[in-house]
């Protein structure tokens, strides 16, 4: 579309003289001249909804208030953020909302950050005169990975709102009696994919991913089992959001100090698992472009997404790559050849992973995952869950003692580690696919058409005389283009890279909160930068990933590194309380 | 120039939208037509969801040519694609085979109103056409604009399709239809002067009371109570007289019968609609209303509801306890 000539627009808030695209609403206005407005619903990744009309300004020669995220500014425009009229209302409205709201704070992971909470405490808002409405709400669980809980529910739909945008459709709103409520949708073709999209967007703590952190806690008391930990790429870019620290801080040390501080004797690095996925990966690619069978290939390392293909597209489940996801990998490396080494037992070996992710409590309980009795990963715990038990135990990240990760598993390349962002696994797999069939090192590591926020990225890679069409599916929502386009010409790709969470894992539905595009973007850099610092880049020229081979997976790499899929089917919602 | 006649014709008659809200068609006519995106669209609201109004459903029984050929002249105007006709879904299963059966030079299409009274709201209206859930969109852009479809898309009213009808044909004689109920010898819509008082409409139809009454005027959820001392006036929004025996009324029925249409009839979007209302309704269940509760809650639907029903709710409210309630424990 031709753009159209951008007009600029006056006006004046709170006395200050304001210019801004013609367009832009007052809420933004405000917020980009530093005027706070307070808001609960409003989610810069989503539309504007209006709902919880906390937002509300004056405008000078205009009858009432104005919600000032849903009115654009007009040229001349004077308008007040605050008044005693604003106050009443906003109170009002906070009353209105915590009486809906259930409060259980005490557990609630949006503590010590509430927006709710401080607003009411802002306000002076009377808590008491009102019966909580949604008391006797339900709680549903869905799968093993997400709780909703319905008491808490303030009816903003964001949730409602992301679910869509994901291309879920689950969550939906259904008119019960006198009310419009917030539920998962009965349609049996529409099931939750785990993404965890509507707990990163939920303003209120309505949802939150099924804890496991009580069970780890006892894992750690016991004294039978050896407790071992393992942590994604990207959480050591973003847990330090939860102690204060600005977005991005990369905290890699201080993370494996942390976690080692709450008594876990061993600490891996999920990024060498990482590097496991993609030297099979990048050879299964390889096979497969030799062969021309089974194309395009498509990721698999995202559970969300490989429950979304075999739910509603089984038809590409042969293009699923068979390689098992980073931490299922290095799950399976600890407990049989790492044990081995430490002389231990490995059904005397707990592993927890600490993921950005939600789908990932629902992935380690894939059984042809497991071996024979013997689970590769224990439990999952999100980033948020991490945080809320170092918390717990007065361990703050940001002032621990640095650790590395242990060896011989802690060491990753810079491509294990950008796996965290979207285009991170595709890239990875490019650099070493690239020089397995070649031979030759790659001049530019840097496959930089994959990177960044953008909803789908293509890029054409020269691999000797051929060209490889790849895409990078950012977002579970957009994966209908590609489909689209395959529909239209089934070779227009030949590798495509899915992750559901926009950004990639970096800002996934176990990711602290908030999360929005510019954090993500900070948390993604922050990845690259590590990758640049680094000065091993590829996973096959990790020497630690070298030896792991040489001593140990060059063996057994079929059994460990490989899984099946099979078409799904729902997987009806529980009312668990 | 036969537009410009019309646009002429339509500001000459002073027609305003006779759904309630009262903006000038033929401004209305004009920003649809200057649109230079196509396609367009024309909608006929007959969603008529409030009690106490029924004159939408006496055009149709009485008056359909009429009401479809204002449909089809704004249409031909604004170079419709094609006119919906938005039914309540009783008149759906009545009229869409007559409608839908006559061939005209706008197709017309009939859609079945789901979602109760707020989906007579013309930006909800537009949602539930796309298939979207019955809730109001943000305005700006309007429906004038970017209406169903996103494409410019004109909205009125069935008795203002009706009368510009009647103006294109040279016909109007500066009537509107008044629905009559209550208390009161004969109901019915009437079609009667528009300037008429709301006593002489009484009087002339036969229902003026010979007892302690007061009317609620407009509609029979949003419009303001008038004590029988109050009655010089002409009959705001959508053109309803209903009319209450004084010492009959039970006060807390009254007020339980309009909240309880509202929180039935809502779209829960907002929080002073869906909270406030549920707060206003527990205390009239009690027959205990806590004054201060009350005007904050008001106040703020007031001034901050979504969309015109939360803005609406006051109305009846006030009106009926200052009036009535208040004025006869003072009485006691």
């Amino acid at each position: 579309m031709p753009k159209t000539q951008q007009t600029n627009v006056r006006c004046i808030i709170d006395g200050k003289d304001i210019s801004v695209a013609a367009g832009t609403t007052i809420l933004q206005a405000a917020k980009k001249t530093g005027i706070p407005v307070p808001t609960l619903c409003h989610h810069p990744d989503l539309p504007v909804s209006g709902s919880c009309r906390l937002c509300l300004v004056e405008i000078e020669g205009r009858d009432g208030l104005f919600a000032s995220c849903t009115t654009p500014v007009e040229d001349g425009m004077v308008i007040r953020t605050a008044s005693e009229s604003i106050s009443r209302a906003r109170k009002i409205n906070l009353e209105l909302l915590f009486a809906q709201h259930t409060e259980e704070c005490k557990d609630c992971v949006l503590q010590p950050n509430c927006t709710l909470l401080s607003l009411a405490r802002e306000y002076k808002v009377p808590i008491a005169r009102f019966q909580d409405r949604k008391k006797d709400y339900p709680v549903y669980q869905f799968g093993p990975s997400i709780q909703f809980d319905s008491r808490k529910c303030i009816d903003c739909g964001n949730c409602i709102a992301v679910c869509k945008k994901q291309g879920v459709g689950f969550l939906e709103t259904k008119k019960h009696k006198t009310w419009h409520e917030t539920m998962p949708s009965a349609d049996k073709d529409k099931d939750c994919v785990y993404c965890g999209q509507c707990i990163v967007h939920c303003p209120v703590g309505a949802f939150e991913a099924v804890g496991e952190f009580e069970d780890v806690e006892q894992c750690l008391s016991d004294k039978s089992k050896t407790v071992v930990f393992q942590f994604a790429p990207s959480i050591r870019s973003s847990i330090g959001e939860e102690f204060g620290l600005p977005s991005g801080s990369i905290i890699t040390e201080q993370l494996v100090g942390a976690i080692k501080a709450l008594g876990v004797p061993y600490v891996f690095d999920t990024s060498v698992g990482a590097d496991v996925t993609t030297i099979e990966e990048a050879g299964e690619l390889v096979e497969r472009l030799e062969s021309g069978e089974r194309l395009p290939m498509f990721t698999s390392c995202c559970p969300a997404w490989v429950r979304y293909v075999e739910l509603h597209h089984p038809k590409y489940i042969p293009n699923l790559t068979t390689v098992r996801s980073p931490h299922i990998i290095l799950g399976s490396i600890i407990k049989q050849f790492w044990a081995s080494e430490q002389k231990l037992k490995p059904q005397d070996i707990t592993v927890v992973s600490v993921m950005p992710c939600t789908s990932k409590k629902y992935e380690i309980t894939r059984e042809e995952l497991f071996h024979g009795a013997l689970k590769p990963v224990d439990y999952v715990l999100t980033t948020r869950e991490l945080a809320f038990l170092l918390h717990k135990k007065r361990i703050d990240i940001s002032k621990v003692k640095k650790q590395h990760s242990d060896n011989p598993l802690g060491i990753p390349s810079g491509a294990g580690v950008i796996y965290g962002a979207s285009g991170g696994v595709m890239e990875s797999a490019l650099r070493t696919a690239y020089e397995r069939i070649t031979g030759k090192k790659l001049a530019k590591l840097d496959f930089t058409d994959v990177r960044g926020q953008k909803g789908i990225k293509r890029a054409r890679v020269r691999i000797n005389k051929k060209t490889v069409n790849v895409a990078v599916v950012n977002g579970l929502g957009n994966i209908h283009i590609i489909f689209d386009e395959l529909a239209k010409n089934p070779h227009a790709y030949d590798y495509i890279e899915v992750m559901s969470c926009p950004g990639g894992c970096i800002g996934g539905g176990g990711q602290p909160i908030p999360t929005n595009q510019k954090i993500r973007e900070q948390r993604a850099q922050s990845l690259y930068d590590i990758d640049y610092a680094t000065s091993v880049r590829t996973a096959h020229e990790n020497p630690f990933v070298q030896t792991l081979y040489a001593k140990f997976l060059s063996e057994h790499a079929s059994e460990l590194c490989y899984t099946t899929f099979s078409p799904s089917k729902k997987d009806k919602p529980k009312i668990i309380l | 120039m036969v537009s410009l006649d019309v646009i002429q014709q339509l500001k000459n008659s002073g027609l305003t939208g006779r759904g309630g809200a009262g903006f000038p068609t033929w401004k209305k006519w004009q920003i649809v037509h200057d649109e230079k995106k196509f396609p367009k669209y024309v909608i006929c609201n007959v969603s008529e969801g409030e009690p106490g109004v029924h004159k939408d459903e006496y055009l149709l029984d009485h008056h359909i040519d009429e009401v479809l050929d204002g449909i089809l002249a704004a249409g031909e105007y604004i170079q419709a694609e094609r006119a919906y006709i938005y039914l309540r879904s009783d008149l759906f299963l009545r009229f869409k085979k007559n409608i839908e059966s006559r061939s005209t030079r706008t197709p017309l299409v009939c859609v079945k109103e789901e979602g109760g009274y707020i989906s007579g709201e013309e930006s909800t209206l537009i949602s539930v056409i796309e298939g979207s859930l019955a809730q109001p969109k943000i305005r700006p852009p309007f429906p004038t604009q970017k209406g169903l479809f996103g494409k410019p898309t004109l909205v009125n009213n069935c008795e203002t399709f009706y009368v510009a009808s009647k103006v294109l044909q040279k016909t109007y004689t500066h009537t509107r239809l008044y629905t009559i109920s209550g208390n009161v010898a004969h109901e019915g819509v009437f079609e009667r002067s528009d300037t008429e008082t709301i006593a002489d409409i009484l009087k002339a139809t036969g229902n003026m009371p010979d007892f302690d009454f007061f009317v609620q005027v407009g509609g029979g959820a949003s419009g303001p109570i008038l004590l029988s001392s109050e009655l010089h006036v002409p009959v705001p929004g959508s053109g309803a007289i209903i009319v209450y025996d004084r010492k009959a009324v039970k006060p807390f029925e009254l007020l339980n019968s309009w909240v309880d249409f509202f929180m039935q009839q809502n779209c829960d979007k907002c929080v002073p609609c869906r909270e406030g209302l549920y707060r206003i309704s527990e205390m009239i269940k009690k027959e205990k209303i806590d004054n201060d509760v009350l005007q904050d809650i008001l106040f703020t639907l007031m001034s901050t509801s979504f969309c015109p029903l939360g803005r609406s709710v006051p109305v009846p409210i006030i009106t009926f306890i200052e009036k009535i309630l208040y004025a006869k424990n003072t009485a006691d």
